[in-house]
Formats: C-alpha cells, sequence, structure tokens
C-alpha cells in the first residue's frame, strides 16, 4: 500500500531509524532469559522461532486473525482497515508481540520496540504463551501445534483453488455462510483426538463414503414397499441416521447438508477447523495472559537482580508492565470490562504469595498448596490442568477479591442494579463463581443444538436454543445468520428458544434459503 | 532458537483482502465519498482521506447473547461503598460498559470509519459520476513535448550510439561465433616461432600453422563489430503538460439560487478541476460571484453565502476580465471558465453580455462552458434568456458549451460531452 500515511512515513525512513537492539543483543538475551525461564523456573517449551516484523506486517497478522497464513476474504481487509484506521489516529498501539500456537513456537516482535521491549516481549511470548500452549490439557487435546502451519498452507491454497475453478463470488458466499456459525462451529466435548494432515486424503474418501450411505436413507423420495404410516420415520431413527442432536452445526452441515458440492462442504470444513484451533484459545484467556504476564515479569526482576538489566531499562520495563496488568475501577473512564492481563497476573502472583507466606485464611481455603513452598510448581499444576472458569473457581483467593475489591452485580434489565456480593466473608464463595461464570465460554455462548430433520415434509433444519436466566438471543443478528444457515442447509430453517428451566418456548425464528449458493 | 528477519517480506500482504473488501462495500463507500467530496473544498478533492461507511453488507452477523433480555450477574472491581443487597440506580443508556460485554466480540460501533487512499478515492468518486475512463485516456492536447527514455532500436541518430548495449551484443556474437581473441593468436604465433627456431617438433609446427591460417580466416570473416549489434537509444516524445491554468469559477448567487443548484455547479467545477490538475502542472481557480454587483471572493464564500438583488449577468463577466488583465497574460496562463446559472438576466443586459463575451471574452479563453442549474423536478424548458443569447454565440463556433443539468447523475456526462475533444464542442444541447 502506498498512500503516504503514517506507515509508509515509518517505512520510508526505516533506512535512517535507530532501533537500540540489534539481532547480536538479542540473541545473548534470548539466552539469558533462558537461563532463567528453563534453568530456574523449568519451563517446558517448544522450540522457539522468533520473527522481526514491521509494524504493518504486524497489522497483516493481526487482522488475519492471528494466522502468519490465511485465505483470502473481504472480513480480513474490513479489520485490517479499522485497526490501521485506530493505529494511525494514535487511538491504538499495536499489541508489542503476537505469537502462533505452533511447534517450533513463532513470536513475531515488532521492530519499533526497544530493547527493553524485546527483552519484556521474548520473555512474555517464546517462553510464557510457549509454555502455556505446551502444556495446557486443551491446547494438548484440541490443537496440533505440529500441523497448524501445514494445515492453514493447505487451506490457503484449496480455497484460491476454488476461487480460480468456481469464482471469488461463489466461495465468498460459502466463506461469508461459514463465518457466520463459526461459534457454532466447534465441539465443545472432546470426541477424538484431531489428527494431522496426513489424514486429510483418507478423511475425504471417508465423508464421500459416509455421504453416499447416508444420503439414501435421508432423501428417498420413491415410495417403499409397505403402508403409508410405517413409512414415517421414528425420531429415535432419525436421530441415529442423523447423529443428533448436534452441537456443531458447520459439522453436521459438512456431513449432512443434501445439495452441497464437494468442495463447498471442505470450506465449511477448514473454517470449522480453525474455529476449533481457536476454540482453546478463548477458554484461557486469563490464564494464558497470566502465565505469560507472570513469566515475562518474574523473569526481568532476575535478570535486574543478577545484573543483567540496567536500573534505566528496568524503570521502563514497569512502566509498561504497569499498564498492561492495569485494572480501572468500574466508575474510571477507562474501565472495559475485567482485564484479563490484571487478574491473571493478579491471580499467580497470589498463588506465589500463597505457596510462599500464607496467612490462616489461606491456609483454611488454600489446604492443598498453601506454604508448600513451590510457587512454580504449583502455577505450572495450576496452568496444564485448569482453563479460565475451573482456574478462577479453583484459586481465586479472597485476599485477591479484596484487593481488585470486586463485587457482584445483577441486573435483571428493567429495575435497578441490586448488589449480590461483595468483598466480604459472606460474599466470597458467590463473587467467585459468578466470576468464573463470567470467564466460560459455554455460558457466554449461547448453547444451540441442531435437534431435528422433518424428513418426511419439507425437510427443515430444527434448532434449538437453550435459554438460561431468560437471556435470549440478540434480536438483529438472527435473521442473517439463519439465512446463512437455511443457504447451507439448502432448505427452511427454524430455531426455537427454549427456556432450560420449563421447556416452554420463548420465541421461534424461521428464515428459508436465499438461493444465494444455489445461484453460482 | 532461531531469529529471523521478515522486515523484508514483500509489505502489504493484506492488500488483496482489502481490495476486496472495497469491491464488498463499493455501494456504502461510493456513497461515503460522495458525501465527503461534497463537503471537501474545490481544490481538495482528491486527496484521499478518512471516510465512514454505514455497516450494513459488510457486517459479519454471528448468533450471541442479547445484553437486554434475561437476568446477568457481573462481577466488576473497584467498590468503595456498596454492601450486598445495595440497589443502584440504572445507569443512564445501558452503562458501565456492559454493552460491550454482550455484543459478539467487543464491536459495537455503528460506523465503520477508515482510510481510503488517493486513488481508490478517486476510482470511486470517479465512478460514482458514471466516470467510464476520461482521465486515463490521452490527453489529446498538449502544447509541449519532452522526448522519454523508452528503449532502445537498432537504428538512429549516431550521437544516440548505446556503446555499452553495442559491445554487448557484439561480444555474445564473438563468442557464438567463436572469433578468436588477439591474445590467442598472439600466444600461436609465438609458440610457432619458439618451435621454428628450435625446429624439432616440425610435425606441431604444421599443426599450428594451420590453425593459425584458420584462426586468421576466422578473425576476418568475424567482425569485431557487426552491424547487427549496433543499438541506439530510443527516445519517445512525450506530450507535456503546459506550464499553468487558471480556471473562473462564476456564479450567480441571487436569491433564486437554491442550495441544490449550488451543489450541482460545485460538482461540475470540481470536475473542471480534476480534469484541469491532472492536465497542468499548475491551477489555480478564481471564485467571482454576482448578483447585480460581481466581486471576486474565496471558496468559502462563494458557496455558502446568499444575496439578494437583481442579476445583472454582465457585472461577471467584467469582473472576470479585469481579474484577467491584471493577473493572468494570455501568453502565460491556459485560461477556461465556467459559469453557472439558473438562467434569470435583466433582459436590457443580455446584449451587453453577449458582445462582452463575444469580443472580449472568448478570444482568451480555451473554453468557456455555460451550465444552467435548475430544480431537481424541473422538466424540459425552452431555456433561459442567457440561454438564448449563448446559443447565438455557441452556434457560430466560438469556443463555448453550455449545458442544462437538473440531477447529480447528469454532471459526469454534460462534463464528458464537454471535455471530449473529438465532438464539436461549440454545439449547444437540445
Amino acid at each position: 500500500m502506498n498512500d503516504g500515511g503514517v506507515l509508509l512515513d515509518g517505512e520510508k525512513t526505516e533506512s535512517r531509524m535507530r532501533f537500540d537492539w540489534d539481532f547480536d543483543s538479542l540473541r545473548r538475551s534470548y539466552d539469558q532469559i533462558s537461563d532463567i525461564a528453563l534453568g530456574e523456573f523449568k519451563l517446558d517449551i517448544y522450540p522457539n522461532q522468533v520473527e522481526v516484523i514491521t509494524a504493518e506486517q504486524m497489522l497483516d497478522v493481526y487482522s488475519s486473525i492471528g494466522m502468519p497464513l490465511m485465505y483470502l476474504h473481504w472480513s480480513f481487509g474490513k479489520h485490517f482497515a479499522r485497526d490501521e484506521t485506530l493505529y494511525r489516529r494514535g487511538l491504538r498501539n499495536l499489541a508489542y508481540e503476537i505469537v502462533i500456537n505452533a511447534n517450533p513456537c513463532i513470536s513475531y516482535l515488532m521492530e519499533e520496540n526497544s530493547m527493553t521491549m524485546q527483552t519484556l516481549v521474548i520473555a512474555h511470548a517464546a517462553f510464557g504463551h510457549n509454555h502455556f500452549f505446551k502444556n495446557n490439557h486443551l491446547f494438548r487435546q484440541w490443537t496440533d501445534a505440529d500441523g497448524i502451519l501445514d494445515y492453514m498452507e493447505f487451506a490457503k491454497a484449496y480455497i484460491a483453488r476454488c476461487e480460480a475453478r468456481y469464482g471469488e463470488t461463489a466461495v465468498e458466499r460459502v466463506l461469508d455462510a461459514a463465518h457466520a456459525l463459526m461459534t457454532q462451529g466447534v465441539n465443545r466435548y472432546p470426541r477424538r483426538k484431531a489428527g494431522g494432515l496426513e489424514e486429510e486424503e483418507k478423511r475425504i474418501q471417508d465423508r464421500l463414503a459416509e455421504q453416499e450411505r447416508s444420503y439414501n436413507d435421508l432423501w428417498r423420495t420413491v415410495p417403499q414397499n409397505g403402508s403409508r404410516e410405517k413409512r414415517r420415520t421414528t425420531e429415535a431413527e432419525r436421530r441415529q441416521i442423523l447423529g443428533l442432536p448436534e452441537e456443531n452445526v458447520l459439522y453436521f452441515l459438512e456431513k449432512k447438508a443434501p445439495l452441497l458440492k464437494p468442495w463447498q462442504r471442505e470450506v465449511l470444513r477448514i473454517v470449522r477447523h480453525i474455529a476449533q484451533y481457536f476454540y482453546p484459545q478463548k477458554q484461557t484467556k486469563v490464564m494464558n495472559e497470566g502465565c505469560a504476564t507472570m513469566v515475562h515479569y518474574e523473569t526481568l526482576n532476575r535478570l535486574h537482580e543478577k545484573g543483567l538489566l540496567g536500573d534505566g531499562a528496568m524503570v521502563e520495563f514497569l512502566t509498561s508492565h504497569t499498564n498492561v496488568v492495569l485494572q480501572p475501577d468500574f466508575d474510571d473512564r477507562r474501565y472495559g470490562g475485567i482485564n484479563p492481563y490484571a487478574l491473571g497476573f493478579g491471580m499467580m502472583q497470589d498463588i506465589k504469595r500463597i505457596c510462599l507466606e500464607p496467612t490462616d485464611e489461606d491456609r483454611a481455603w488454600f489446604p492443598g498448596f498453601a506454604g508448600n513452598g513451590d510457587p512454580w510448581g504449583t502455577l505450572k499444576d495450576g496452568w496444564a490442568n485448569y482453563r479460565d472458569e475451573s482456574f478462577i473457581r479453583q484459586f481465586l483467593s479472597p485476599a485477591l477479591i479484596r484487593k481488585m475489591k470486586l463485587f457482584a452485580v445483577v441486573d435483571d434489565g428493567v429495575s435497578d442494579l441490586v448488589v449480590k456480593a461483595i468483598h466480604n466473608e459472606r460474599g466470597y464463595q458467590t463473587v467467585r463463581s459468578a466470576l468464573a461464570r463470567q470467564f466460560d465460554v459455554a455460558q457466554k455462548e449461547p448453547e444451540i443444538e441442531i435437534v431435528d430433520v422433518d424428513l418426511d415434509g419439507d425437510r427443515r433444519l430444527m434448532l434449538q436454543h437453550r435459554v438460561y436466566d431468560n437471556v435470549l438471543l440478540a434480536e438483529e443478528d438472527i435473521q442473517p445468520v439463519l439465512r446463512h444457515l437455511a443457504d447451507l442447509w439448502g432448505y427452511e430453517v427454524s430455531l426455537s428458544e427454549i427456556s432450560a428451566s420449563s421447556e416452554a418456548v420463548l420465541k421461534q425464528h424461521t428464515a428459508g434459503p436465499t438461493g444465494a449458493l444455489a445461484a453460482t | 532458537m532461531n531469529i529471523i528477519d521478515r522486515r523484508l517480506n514483500p509489505q502489504g500482504k493484506s492488500l488483496a483482502n482489502r481490495q476486496r473488501f472495497i469491491r464488498r462495500a463499493r455501494k456504502q463507500i461510493a456513497e461515503a465519498v460522495r458525501e465527503a467530496s461534497g463537503k471537501s473544498s474545490v481544490s481538495d478533492l482528491g486527496g484521499g482521506g478518512k471516510i465512514k461507511i454505514r455497516r450494513d453488507g459488510i457486517d459479519e452477523p454471528q448468533l450471541y447473547h442479547s445484553g437486554k433480555t434475561g437476568e446477568h450477574t457481573h462481577v466488576v472491581p473497584g467498590n468503595h461503598e456498596y454492601v450486598e443487597g445495595d440497589r443502584i440506580p440504572r445507569p443512564k443508556g445501558g452503562g458501565e460498559g456492559r454493552g460491550r460485554e454482550a455484543s459478539a466480540d467487543g464491536e459495537g460501533e455503528d460506523a465503520f470509519q477508515f482510510v481510503l487512499t488517493q486513488d481508490e478515492f478517486l476510482d470511486l468518486f470517479l465512478e460514482d459520476l458514471e466516470l467510464p475512463d476520461m482521465l486515463r485516456k490521452q490527453l489529446k492536447k498538449a502544447d509541449s513535448f519532452l522526448p522519454r527514455r523508452a528503449g532502445y532500436s537498432v537504428s538512429g541518430a549516431a550521437t544516440n550510439l548505446n556503446l555499452v548495449r553495442t559491445m554487448r551484443n557484439s561480444l555474445s556474437r564473438r563468442i557464438a561465433l567463436k572469433r578468436p581473441r588477439p591474445a590467442e593468436i598472439a600466444a600461436l604465433e609465438s609458440e610457432l616461432k619458439t618451435l621454428t627456431e628450435s625446429g624439432d617438433d616440425i610435425e606441431r609446427c604444421r599443426e599450428i600453422e594451420v590453425e593459425l591460417e584458420q584462426q586468421r580466416r576466422r578473425a576476418k570473416r568475424v567482425p569485431f563489430i557487426d552491424p547487427v549489434d549496433v543499438r541506439y537509444n530510443r527516445f519517445e516524445l512525450v506530450p507535456q503538460p503546459v506550464a499553468s491554468a487558471v480556471m473562473f469559477c462564476l456564479m450567480d448567487v441571487s436569491g433564486s439560487m437554491t442550495e441544490h443548484m449550488k451543489d450541482l455547479a460545485k460538482r461540475f467545477y470540481k470536475l473542471l478541476y480534476l480534469f484541469l490538475s491532472r492536465r497542468y502542472r499548475n491551477v489555480e481557480i478564481v471564485f467571482i460571484r454576482h448578483t447585480h454587483v460581481a466581486r471576486e471572493v474565496d471558496e468559502e464564500t462563494f458557496f455558502n453565502s446568499r444575496e439578494t438583488g437583481g442579476t445583472v449577468v454582465s457585472t461577471v463577466l467584467e469582473e472576470m476580465l479585469r481579474v484577467l488583465q491584471d493577473r493572468y497574460p494570455r501568453d502565460q496562463w491556459n485560461i477556461y471558465a465556467a459559469q453557472a446559472s439558473d438562467g434569470d438576466n435583466l433582459s436590457s443586459d443580455n446584449a451587453k453580455s453577449a458582445s462582452l463575451l463575444e469580443k472580449r471574452i472568448l478570444p482568451l479563453c480555451q473554453y468557456f462552458a455555460y451550465l444552467e442549474v435548475g430544480d431537481e423536478e424541473d422538466g424540459f424548458n425552452l431555456g433561459s434568456e442567457i440561454w438564448r443569447t449563448y446559443e447565438r454565440l455557441a452556434k457560430t463556433g466560438h469556443p463555448l458549451a453550455m449545458r442544462k443539468v437538473n440531477k447529480r447523475n447528469q454532471i459526469f456526462p454534460v462534463f464528458r460531452e464537454l471535455f471530449a475533444r473529438d465532438q464539436s464542442t461549440g454545439r449547444a444541447a437540445s
């Protein structure tokens, strides 16, 4: 892009710009950090690959949801345009770093960072995030660090091939529809270990076979022998044939939607894989950032103690660090929800304190590890075995609740807000479990399942949203999403919102296909 | 560990995505561009810039919980005064950033804002005016030419001989045809000489003689420089825009000119400016408005104030003439003028205007465009006083063109008709 903005000025002056770091000092710094993180803290990491990039390249990675390789789609351009505008107007800083959950673990450093920032970022990303990716059970179970870059390369090439063959618009329509259903494209409960790229080919074959098998049963229009009554499929049969109920809408469409062409199924599959790859990240935001922040904070303090980091650099580091973990109060203008860095880092510092200098209260609340003298062991165990929701439920201490002055407010959307619990003896449990729920992706995202298909009638696809606490779906997006869904399914789609407590139908939405996919 | 410097990797990886986005949002962006360009001043057009577009069409719908229904429990930090059971009055307008928590991914903005590059902006601006590719067309008229390097040719003047290219061709030809180098011949000769002096290896002597003979023949047959090697620098004459142009914007601002009419005029001036600034290095704009008196003003006043008073067209022509004589000598400036009016004139003034135009102004101008602007709903009319007056002049072949415009979308076609040089520009429109 060549448009005379801030970015370009940056590029032009690149040759003249002086950075206070060079590759030798990066390497030295990396080795010193490595001694501490691996030698003293005994972290366990994937091999590292550190890449230095420019601000504009950072924007690129940013807008393609943090992947170094991504297929082309207008929505990434939209995000790029927005991020770029914010960045140019100085409304937002770019991330200092982006790190990819892959083996080797790739960390991007921006060239504009000062040497101190590069040190911070290496400790944060190349050791903190890296350790978390490698050890957390969700990542181990759900993501394929060895294969992700290969897979993305395959995905990018595949989509480009589809565009060449079927036209950009046709592919774009499928992608638009798939993106709209991306949050409904994950398996929330483990089914089987995701395999590597080498299984791709075999799976495509399996899928075609499976399709042929279920196709006959599903779409038979020729009357069979026997009475009319007998021909009607029973609900149990249907569920069995179709594998219902199914929470992974994209998966269901990929396997069972009658009118999709094979390449369209493959596109759905790609989007579904990407959604699944990012699902653990959504569930471990607090822990992942907390872990990385803890690691960089402890590492840089050790560097300073060992005399490897000057006082000036230490002050610079502390300034950035403090900004990162700042948690404004709810009545502060800067307040924008709970800062996952602040909460994660706060909890981990607190765990360290409980391990080393527990109070009586801590001993009562955390008999398992209070005073065990092994903060890193305790933390590593936590990082490996929990996700945000369970981590908060398990490790948030009364001391931290008091320190952050956390309180829980109930909002029914109509009357005054009611303070349900505050940071006192009576309130700790309530605040803790409310906060845990707040970080539970399964709670935040609507619980939607495909429950039935009208096989004997008009092939309508029926979905259900289980409604808790009367929280319905946001009205404005339902119709567009359902239309996308109907386009993929090929027939009408209905979504009922059902109260989880009384099973009563609260709301009903239907949409028919627009023919957007068929037209191409 | 591996450190890789990726800074020199190709930039602009997301350019393709950006183009797709712009294509996708074309309609909204074009609208926003039109709006933005309506606000900017005549000479600022085409600078690119920030625009805001509506979200429809570029929205990415998702299913998510509504923040407005049901019961939500929020944990928030920073309690100072509340105790359990306290009631807090509902903050106005949602409040406390909860809207963000409830929306799909924290993006609750209504309008989407981003920056267009100059080219993107112009493309969309011109497209909005239904511009085919007028500006990309080779300029048909240019007053001077400059030679520009344009590769090599096999013929040309001796002064343009390109020695490097010629020698390179010659060398490759010599290698290909195995022309012996002088050093090789010299080596053979000296070997022959030593051998004949010592006189022991007769056989070898004969061999060398044969070889020498061949080499000399080949050296003669394969010349050092052959006509096929010769290359000349080739130059192309590129039409050069002449130095400068001045554009007169003349407008009737009497009470009968509505905002809509001024908007039409402004759009026309913009197009004219765009056209001229692509053609000349330096374009100046003179704004003159008139009622029954005429005055040169700045752009702000030109488009935004409205006065009342009679309409006397000759005043504006006189004022233009005055400015011309003061500041813009004919031999240094290309003079263009565009007059916008709703067509009313004092009937006694028509004859004076016509003669001013015919005798004094048109001889100085490259081009004079008269734009009669009307209300959006106006149907066909027979033409105003001015129209009929000017029509006579136009028919006699002066560089004067005239069109009627009611709607925005007529502006570009009209402009194109006026400035496409192949057409006989002097014809009045029906």
